[in-house]
């Protein structure tokens, strides 16, 4: 396998800002609203996302001349989920506190577009380094969004960053009042739609035509 | 490319992928399965010694198993009040769905939306020297979309609130959700929850608590509030602890 540092670069860093699969291809939409009301929820997600994404694509790539394509589709599930309740069972054991607040979204990674999107595009086409690093990247994408929401949704939403107090809340004796609409999942189509916007007006070559 | 998708290999690999996640997925499950029931006992100990105000937060394990000694757990007949020997494997969870060991409630009787419970409950006991310092009860009710679980500490006397405390639930974050609320906790010690015929008489209000028998409800969750509320009824009445705290009334335990 020929190895292009230039390639390796952008596969792992486009999907950030250039190709964002949450911002640009609109998926994986359906955790970010979930998960991101606590910044603490929202990284222990991005951190899961990304470990499967990864090793998803890895071991896809490796084994991907063996996939019967008439069944590939069932392959790469079976491998996605087995690595999503690797990861849930790891945070139960390891993380128990947050696991119990993730809840069901752990175990809904496995039917994240962007994981199986990523399978079917990437790993099934290219080597197992590269895809590992095309999963890397697109974990990265995903993570810098929920983050940015996950911030947004817990300063503004509870007065608070990872449990500690920055803005004291009223409900606490403070004098900030807390905007009740960020706690909701709702709130999160607004964030992520503004970002869409931000990132647009910024890279104006994601602007789609118009139809 | 012929070879790739003759159907004897479409199988093959088929099975072989089979057999390696399911052995990967199996050994992890049980490597870490230890690791996870101990995780899960340490935060029911842990939640128990927080209603009962021996602990505030946190704490590692040996500080919770520290503090746990003072704590006696005893399973309950609901019906009769009177201790058991715990059933074997017990668990009350598992028992509520038992057709052996569950009771159904039906219409009025299950103002707590629960459908079934166990016909055993654990309760809880801290004895300070040979008294008998706190009770606690484990409770839980339907709320807006949830089942919350949580741990209710009385004083014996049965009527005086020590502390209370949910530790499982899924009501909407920052407006239900906030029953698991440190603050809001707070408002419960010394509240009385039955009155002196031993009815339950607790009740979630808007606005300011005004008597002993009220509680602030939570704002922006109406429904979750009257489900804390009928959770509350339930547990301590006649179907639920009641008999149970009749006896501890009475000076029989």
């Amino acid at each position: 396998m020929a190895f292009d540092k230039q390639e390796a670069k952008s596969v792992l860093f486009s999907p950030i800002f250039n190709n964002n699969p949450i911002a640009l291809q609109v998926l994986g939409i359906c955790s970010a609203l979930a998960v991101t009301s606590k910044l603490e929820t929202a990284l222990v997600m991005s951190l899961a996302l990304t470990v499967v994404v990864a090793l998803s694509n890895m071991l896809i790539s490796m084994i991907r001349k063996q996939i019967p394509s008439s069944i590939r589709i069932i392959v790469q599930m079976t491998i996605i989920a087995s690595l999503v309740i690797l990861v849930d069972q790891v945070l139960k054991a390891y993380a128990y506190e947050v696991s119990k607040q993730l809840s069901v979204f752990v175990g809904l990674i496995i039917t994240n577009c962007i994981v199986m999107g990523r399978a079917e595009a990437y790993a099934m086409k290219n080597g197992p380094f590269m895809s590992l690093l095309d999963g890397l990247g697109n974990g990265l994408g995903y993570s810098v969004l929920l983050i940015v929401v996950g911030i947004i949704r817990e300063l503004f939403g509870s007065g608070e960053l990872l449990g500690y107090t920055i803005l004291p809340s009223t409900a606490n004796g403070g004098w900030y009042e807390t905007n009740g609409m960020l706690v909701l999942p709702a709130s999160s189509f607004f964030i992520i739609g503004f970002l869409i916007w931000a990132l647009r007006a910024w890279k104006k070559d994601q602007v789609e035509d118009k139809e | 490319m012929s070879k790739k998708e003759s159907p004897i290999k479409t199988i093959v690999v088929a099975v072989v992928l089979s057999l390696v996640c399911s052995v990967v997925v199996s050994f992890a499950a049980i490597q870490l399965k230890p690791k996870q029931e101990l995780n899960k006992e340490l935060d029911r100990k842990r939640n128990i010694l927080i209603a009962a105000r021996l602990l505030e937060q946190g704490g590692t394990q040996s500080e919770i198993d520290e503090l746990f000694k003072q704590v006696e757990t005893k399973v309950v007949d609901l019906s009769s009040g009177e201790f058991i020997e715990p059933p074997k494997g017990f668990n009350q969870r598992k028992f509520a769905k038992d057709p052996k060991t569950n009771k159904v409630l039906q219409g009025q009787e299950d103002i707590a939306g629960i459908k079934r419970r166990s016909q055993f409950a654990n309760v809880y006991l801290v004895h300070n020297g040979d008294e008998l310092d706190t009770i606690v009860l484990p409770v839980h009710g339907y709320g807006l979309w949830s089942t919350m679980y949580g741990f209710l500490a009385l004083e014996p006397d049965t009527k005086t609130v020590v502390g209370f405390k949910y530790y499982e639930q899924g009501e909407t974050a920052g407006l239900g959700g906030e029953i698991e609320n440190p603050t809001w906790l707070s408002q419960w010690p010394n509240k009385q929850v039955l009155n002196e015929q031993g009815d339950p008489v607790i009740k979630l209000v808007k606005g300011s608590a005004q008597t002993e028998n009220q509680v602030d409800g939570l704002s922006g969750a109406t429904l979750t509030s009257n489900g804390v509320e009928n959770t509350l009824h339930y547990w301590l009445g006649e179907d639920g602890f009641g008999p149970f705290l009749e006896r501890v009334r009475a000076g029989e335990i």
